[in-house]
């Protein structure tokens, strides 16, 4: 009996043991995921952060092109910063329209979106996780934390860099914010992650943000087409800051022409800039290689190592429908779905291309007029973007496309200084009527398409950029600069929702806060007409 | 089965110590008792003079021989399983008395989770069906066993793919994004609560159906409660069969099946498409017309055979009781190519050593299936391939194909549909899947302190899942796919694997002390204990490669989580004068998957119930025979989130097709995750009360249940403020939702005679669902959380979870009709009157979950013939056409390819897809005779060697429903290119030695 009292004391003093032993288990960690501390290591750590930072722009998540996206509430390849920026920028203006079927995208150019549309949200919410990751790695990255992690000498320098750019990123997608939404949330390095309702700041306050930091990083960047390709220098900040004072009577109802003349200037004065002489191979596959002189800031693809169904893989398939052949654009096929309207091709004098060169227009059995915009053989296709090099070769992947994306490029800082000069900022005419004939004599290949300054109107300029810059994130912003987005003194098909086109609400200048964001914030307020 | 002895034998033991002090004894009667459905003996039932404390039991064969005291004018007869019979002696020396089977006895045993009860002492709802009321017919999915017999349970049955599993939700489903499963528990080892292994999505489907003795379903927290954390859903207890001692006794079983399609999706045929295009096609899609009259749907069904073979042995060697039993399954799909086969084996043995001091149960459990996954998406572009093209081609392209040709490049058309017999025959994705389920219980009794058990479950699940994709060079379906330019190497096909494997660990060790304190009139049960539990998922990763092994996307990163559950727990049961029955369950769990300072979880809960059956004004009256009231509260909670990292802070490595290019290097970059430092559990408030009774003898009996559930702290994924976290969206505890039902169940015994016997059971649940909290602020400008994806443009949604309605609710634009009432295309209603039509103009309307559940089973026994059907409905439930919205259209294009149409179309005469239309929602009320068979006992064969039985088997008999499209039984709520149901003809037999 004592035996077996023993045995059943045993017993339990064993099963005592084995249940103090196991509740360490409850410590579980990842396999695969690593901590911050071993992320922070080193400067290849910092690079790998930073390459997110900028990747923010392309990627849609950690693997391409699917399947671990950055956020949700939408379709990953739908989810693309650039995809998203692009639509925004370009679907409710003259110069696209989409045929799909895709939730709501057709408000985008029948301009009757609302505040709870799936695409403004994914934008919004793209723009944020930039500035949210941005201001992790500025708080990551500052000398006390460097040298803390014993990072010193020529890779804590670089670190300085790596920060700069990524207050350049900052400021980019607070720009856009700030251009899109107007009036939004405001977090910085110095808020928390979690339990946190960030403040909502006025658009002028946001203006003078944007404006504080550019002019503070403009320094501490690399100077000018010294940085690797695809990195930021001090030029992409100059850059920015002239687009930022171009529009500033919009933003803060005080116009700083002048600014953006001085600041065109200093891009314009970088030894090393010039333009590429043939405009179509600024959208090739290579135009990594090729247009570095010309591109400022690129945001780059690659066919087999950044993949996304967003950027520039949408930009070469999604116009490529109808009679179109996808593989002579490098691709195994078309999606069909974008084109433009007759008021954008009506720009071009002549639209086959013969005359000004950068018109680019797919019309063999397109119709000029868009009768039903569902059907992709209404309106002419635009073949901008391929997938092709300059040499005629494919891209390195027939489905993802190697082309990078011209965020900022040198034909825009004329294009900038020629109009700020036009509003009263300053310059000469004269210099401004050289920059725009050294973009029409590229477009022409001679003299012929060139304006003296009786040519150099407003509404030139505004006409100019769009045959210049068209599907590159401009035009919104540029129609409503020149009060012709939502007005009647310009309408184009199925503007406002009707065939040939009418004004809406002025509200339409500013897209709404989504209701997602007003609800979980409560610190915010719509914004007018919403 | 062993529980059932035990109790007989305690019985026999109590009984004959009774007769040996009993004095008076001057009258003997004798007679036999039988089972009124066979005749045979009924071994082992208590015989006893009413009124005395003298008695006896069975023989083996039934009979039985009683002295009673003179006087004595009745003989009580009461069997477990049988109801009990009062006959009078009077007169006589000799009866003979037919026990007639009860549906729901009060001394059957009900497992409870760490331990059993009996149904009389039972304070919650637990509803129990055992093998004898199983839903016949051949079945491949455990939970279709039980579809329709219990209340409560809503289980859908599974789409007509081989293997494939139906989706289990008891009272409503307590969860939004976190699984609504309820936890199953097989043989006490709990298993993984996310789906299925890679290579077999049926996380059931590794169970044989024939190895399966009872299923207990724990409704309400007074049950549930013990399982703490994962408790929220309800559990399901799975008892498998167990060796019984005893001589060999071999059953063979044997089912052979046909599945015939049934409706398919109602398309255009050829002469009407040509019809269509040739009137309102332009001249590009009239050319494109070809001469053939194609049935694609024809072409990718096909009846289907399936056998499933059991063999099962059990016996006692010596003191070792065993089960022993190997099954076979052979089943191919309707849908062509598609098969499944399923080798499988489990021994039981459950000695008791030391005495009987020491009971031990150890299963051990292997199964092997193979399948081959046919093609789903033949079944899409089998409704919308041009029914004028021919099947083959002529050039013998794309393995003799026809498939839509890019002219420009001379390929197949990337946004055409693809050749569905093609898609079928070229592509062998083909699985093997071993899992191993065993653990061993060892039940020791104290030999100092016997009212005191300890026991000690050991167990562990592991399973492996492996498989390869094939598809060849030349198919249409993966024809030069994004592969690398330049080289001239063009890579098509496929040549694919993938692999996952999943362990898990389970240690439970309690104790249980019961005592019956006479003084008291009480008895207590007092059960604590403690459990570990630990589950790891891996997959590694693999490229993905063409045909030719040209890599097309390198491997990304592996995967492996893992993640452990440990917990406390103890119940008291506590009866007063076996009237009054008190449960008080408590569980604390902690989850790895939950920061160290909240990651313990505590969940109680209390029950009580008045038996008043034992009360002794009840036993004036003759109309009831039983009558319980049951109250309980109890707290159980969810844990199952998808992710075991969710709280930590951490960065992810991209894989090397998500890399960033500085200069000429391309960078694998690091992402933060997002994260939320304070999740933690979900929890579920239960409130229940309940009636139980019975009468005409327990020929009647039925429950009675209303409940309400409230799920606070829902995982809900949701919108953060935009600049607080790595994402816009982050699972974290914010969410309120409410179900409140009603169930009531009969089952009766109608016709009791000599030769023929009727059993009905009846059971109808009302269920209503809201959701009364979604966001951290209440805000009336929030529309909801979009759901549903719907196939039609890319991330549509149909639904939408709303405060204040039910989870799940469509999320529509009202159409508008004329005066034909003929929607009118991209007509509707501005509901907020705004002048435009955009998403301020949705609406909420229909859910896709039934308001009222039926189920209704018959069986009769004539003679040697016994029918038995089931037949279940669903009512309010709504489903949305998909294959009308998505297939509904026509209109002029100058694609390279036609598509066909639904009949629907000829209705609408739609030219463009209107996904949002309300139109489109349509009643998808049911009604459903699952399942009718008929069985002959042909007795003894054999020189009396073997019993015989045949049974013919019709499954998916007939559905009543006024759902316009292919079935009104989809889970979700939204139909599209749903693997129909096939109608099953099956013929079996079972023979036992």
């Amino acid at each position: 009996m004592k035996n077996k009292f023993l045995k059943s004391l045993g017993f339990v003093a064993l099963t005592a043991v084995i249940l103090v032993s196991c509740t360490k288990d409850l410590d579980r960690k990842p396999f695969y995921d690593v901590t911050s501390a071993s992320v922070y290591k080193d400067l290849t750590g910092y690079k790998q952060v930073l390459a997110k930072t900028y990747g923010g722009l392309s990627l849609t998540g950690n693997s391409g092109p699917d399947g671990n996206g950055d956020i949700s509430g939408i379709d990953e390849g739908f989810s693309s910063y650039l995809r998203q920026y692009w639509q925004a920028q370009e679907l409710p203006t003259d110069e696209a329209v989409i045929g799909w079927n895709d939730a709501t995208i057709r408000d985008f150019h029948h301009m009757t979106w609302s505040s709870s549309d799936v695409f403004l949200r994914a934008l919004y919410n793209r723009i944020y996780f930039q500035i949210t990751l941005c201001n992790e790695f500025i708080r990551e990255s500052t000398p006390d934390k460097v040298s803390e992690r014993s990072i010193t000498g020529a890779d804590a320098t670089e670190i300085g860099y790596f920060r700069a750019e990524v207050r350049f990123l900052r400021a980019l997608s607070y720009y856009h914010a700030l251009d899109l939404f107007g009036n939004v949330p405001f977090v910085t390095e110095n808020d928390p992650i979690g339990n946190f309702l960030p403040p909502q700041i006025t658009r002028a306050n946001l203006f003078n943000f944007i404006e504080s930091e550019l002019k503070a990083i403009e320094t501490q960047l690399k100077p000018a087409k010294t940085n690797e390709y695809a990195r930021v220098d001090a030029a992409a900040a100059w850059s920015l800051l002239a687009k930022l004072y171009l529009n500033a009577q919009v933003y803060t109802g005080v116009s700083k022409y002048s600014e953006a003349v001085t600041y065109c200037n200093k891009v314009i004065a970088v030894a090393g800039y010039s333009l590429l002489p043939t405009y179509r191979f600024l959208f090739l596959a290579d135009n990594n290689a090729t247009s570095t002189n010309e591109t400022i800031f690129p945001v780059t693809f690659d066919g087999n190592k950044t993949r996304t169904w967003g950027g520039t893989t949408y930009l070469v398939h999604a116009p490529i429908g109808g009679s179109m052949s996808p593989s002579s654009h490098g691709v195994d096929f078309g999606w069909g779905g974008l084109r433009t309207t007759k008021q954008f091709v009506q720009k071009f004098a002549d639209p086959s291309g013969a005359t000004d060169k950068r018109a680019s227009f797919y019309t063999s059995g397109q119709s000029i007029d868009i009768n039903d915009i569902s059907t992709f053989t209404d309106g002419y296709s635009i073949i901008k973007f391929r997938n092709v090099t300059s040499t005629g070769a494919n891209g390195s992947n027939v489905t993802w496309v190697d082309t990078d994306f011209p965020m900022f490029r040198l034909a825009e800082i004329y294009l900038t200084y020629a109009e700020a000069v036009l509003r009263g900022g300053g310059g000469d005419i004269p210099t401004a009527v050289n920059y725009i004939n050294l973009l029409r004599q590229r477009a022409y290949g001679n003299a012929t398409g060139n304006i003296t300054s009786s040519d150099l109107t407003l509404q030139f300029v505004l006409d100019e950029r769009a045959r210049e810059l068209y599907w590159e994130t401009t035009r919104r912003t540029d129609l409503i600069r020149y009060g012709q987005f939502t007005e009647g003194t310009y309408l184009w098909a199925w503007k406002g929702n009707t065939l040939n086109g009418q004004a809406v609400g002025s509200h339409r200048k500013l897209y709404p806060i989504p209701a997602a964001d007003l609800t979980a914030n409560p610190n915010l307020v719509q914004n007018p007409g919403y | 089965m062993c529980l059932k002895k035990l109790i007989k034998a305690a019985g026999l033991i109590i009984l004959t110590f009774i007769s040996l002090v009993s004095f008076a004894q001057n009258k003997v009667i004798t007679g036999k008792a039988t089972d009124s459905k066979d005749g045979s003996g009924v071994s082992g039932a208590s015989v006893s003079a009413k009124g005395t404390r003298v008695g006896t039991t069975t023989s083996a064969d039934g009979s039985f021989s009683l002295s009673v005291p003179s006087g004595t004018t009745t003989l009580v007869i009461s069997s477990v399983g049988f109801g009990t019979q009062e006959v009078s002696i009077e007169g006589k020396s000799s009866i003979d008395v037919s026990l007639v089977v009860t549906n729901t006895t009060l001394n059957e045993v009900v497992v409870t989770g760490y331990g059993t009860v009996k149904r009389k002492d039972l304070t919650g709802s637990v509803a129990t069906v055992s093998s004898k009321d199983f839903v016949k017919g051949p079945i491949t999915s455990p939970e279709q066993l039980i579809n329709g017999k219990v209340a409560g349970v809503q289980i859908t049955a599974p789409s007509g793919a081989p293997g494939a599993g139906g989706r289990i939700l008891i009272r409503g489903g307590a969860s939004l994004n976190a699984t609504n499963s309820p936890l199953i528990i097989i043989d006490g080892v709990p298993i993984d609560q996310q789906s299925g292994i890679a290579g077999s999505p049926n996380a059931l489907g590794l169970l044989n159906p024939n190895d399966i003795e009872t299923f207990n379903i724990l409704k309400d927290p007074s049950a549930a409660a013990i399982y703490g954390s994962r408790a929220s859903n309800g559990v399901i207890i799975i008892t498998t069969k167990k060796g019984k001692s005893g001589k060999l006794r071999v059953s063979f079983s044997t089912l052979n099946s046909i599945s015939t399609v049934g409706k398919t999706v109602d398309v255009l045929n050829a002469d009407e498409f040509r019809t269509l295009v040739n009137g309102k096609g332009n001249n590009t899609q009239k050319s494109k017309l070809g001469t053939a009259n194609t049935d694609w749907q024809n072409q990718i069904y096909g009846s289907a055979f399936a056998t499933d073979n059991n063999i099962s042995l059990t016996g006692g060697i010596d003191k070792l009781p065993y089960r022993f039993s190997l099954g076979f399954l052979s089943q191919d799909g309707i849908l062509k190519t598609g098969s499944l086969r399923r080798s499988s084996a489990s021994l039981n043995l459950n000695p008791k050593l030391l005495k009987d001091h020491l009971k031990v149960d150890l299963n051990l459990r292997g199964v092997l299936t193979n399948s081959r996954f046919a093609n789903e998406g033949a079944i899409g572009t089998a409704v919308n391939f041009d029914p004028t093209q021919p099947v083959n081609n002529s050039n013998g392209r794309f393995g003799g194909y026809n498939e839509w040709i890019d002219p420009s490049s001379n390929r197949p058309d990337g946004l055409a549909p693809k050749n569905p017999v093609g898609l079928l025959n070229l592509r062998n994705d083909e699985s093997d899947v071993k899992r191993f389920i065993s653990n061993i219980q060892l039940d020791y009794k104290f030999h100092f302190l016997p009212d005191l058990r300890a026991n000690l479950n050991v167990g562990i699940d592991y399973s492996k899942g492996e498989g390869t994709i094939k598809i060849p060079d030349s198919s249409g379906q993966s024809y030069l796919r994004s592969v690398t330019n330049g080289g001239g190497a063009q890579a098509s096909g496929s040549d694919n694997q993938y692999q996952q494997t999943k362990k898990n660990k389970l240690l439970e060790f309690y104790l249980n002390y019961v005592k019956d304190i006479k003084v008291l009139k009480s008895r207590i049960d007092v059960m604590t204990g403690y459990g570990y539990q630990d589950f790891i998922r891996e997959s590694p990763a693999y490229p993905d490669v063409a045909a030719n092994g040209t890599v097309v996307t390198p491997e990304g990163n592996p995967f492996k989580t893992q993640n452990t559950l440990i917990s406390f727990f103890s119940r008291v049961n506590y009866s007063l004068m076996n009237k009054y029955l008190l449960t008080v369950n408590w569980r604390a769990d902690a989850s790895s998957r939950f920061d160290k300072s909240i990651r313990w979880g505590y969940f109680p809960s209390v029950a009580f119930a008045w038996n008043v059956s034992n009360e002794g004004f009840f036993k004036k009256q003759k109309v009831l025979t039983d009558l319980k009231f049951r109250l309980s509260y109890g707290e159980t909670g969810q844990q199952e989130i998808g992710s075991d990292y969710q709280y930590l802070p951490v960065y992810n490595l991209s894989n090397n097709t998500a890399m960033y290019q500085f200069g000429n290097t391309f960078y694998n970059v690091f992402r933060p995750q997002a994260y939320d430092a304070n999740l933690r559990w979900e929890t579920t408030s239960n409130y229940g009360a309940g009636v139980d009774f019975g009468f005409m003898n327990g020929r009647f009996t039925g429950t009675i249940d209303i409940y309400k559930k409230k799920s606070e702290d829902l995982l809900n994924r949701i919108s953060v403020p935009v600049g607080t976290n790595f994402s816009n969206e982050i699972i974290t505890n914010i969410g309120t939702m409410e179900n409140r039902g009603f169930e009531f169940t009969l089952n009766s015994a109608i016709i009791r005679r000599k030769n023929l016997n009727w059993d009905f059971g009846f059971n109808i649940t009302y269920n209503k669902n809201e959701i009364t909290q979604l966001t951290a602020v209440n805000s009336s400008s929030y529309q909801g959380t979009q759901v549903g994806g719907i196939s039609g443009g890319v991330g549509n949604t149909i639904q939408i979870h709303t405060v204040g309605y039910a989870a799940n609710t469509f999320y529509v634009l009202q159409q508008v009709y004329n005066s034909n009432n003929k929607p009118i295309e991209a007509l509707y209603v501005d509901r907020n009157g705004d002048g435009i039509i955009n998403n301020n103009d949705y609406y909420r309307n229909k859910s896709p979950n039934p308001d009222i559940l039926l189920g209704v089973t018959s069986g009769v026994t004539c003679h040697n013939w016994t029918f038995n059907c089931t037949v279940r409905g669903n009512f309010g439930n709504y489903m949305y056409n998909n294959v009308f919205s998505n297939n509904g259209t026509f209109r002029t294009n100058s694609l390279n390819f036609l598509t066909n149409v639904s009949r629907n179309y000829l209705e609408t005469g739609f030219a463009n897809n209107q996904y949002f239309s309300d139109y489109y929602l349509q009643d998808a009320s049911f009604i459903r005779m699952d399942q009718a068979s008929l069985g002959y006992d042909f007795g003894k064969v054999f020189q009396d060697k073997a019993n015989l039985r045949a049974t013919l088997n019709v499954q998916n008999v007939f559905v009543m429903t006024k759902y316009k499209g292919l079935d009104p039984e989809i889970a979700g709520g939204i139909d599209n290119n749903f693997y129909p149901r096939p109608r099953v003809f099956s013929l079996g037999f079972n023979l036992d030695f």
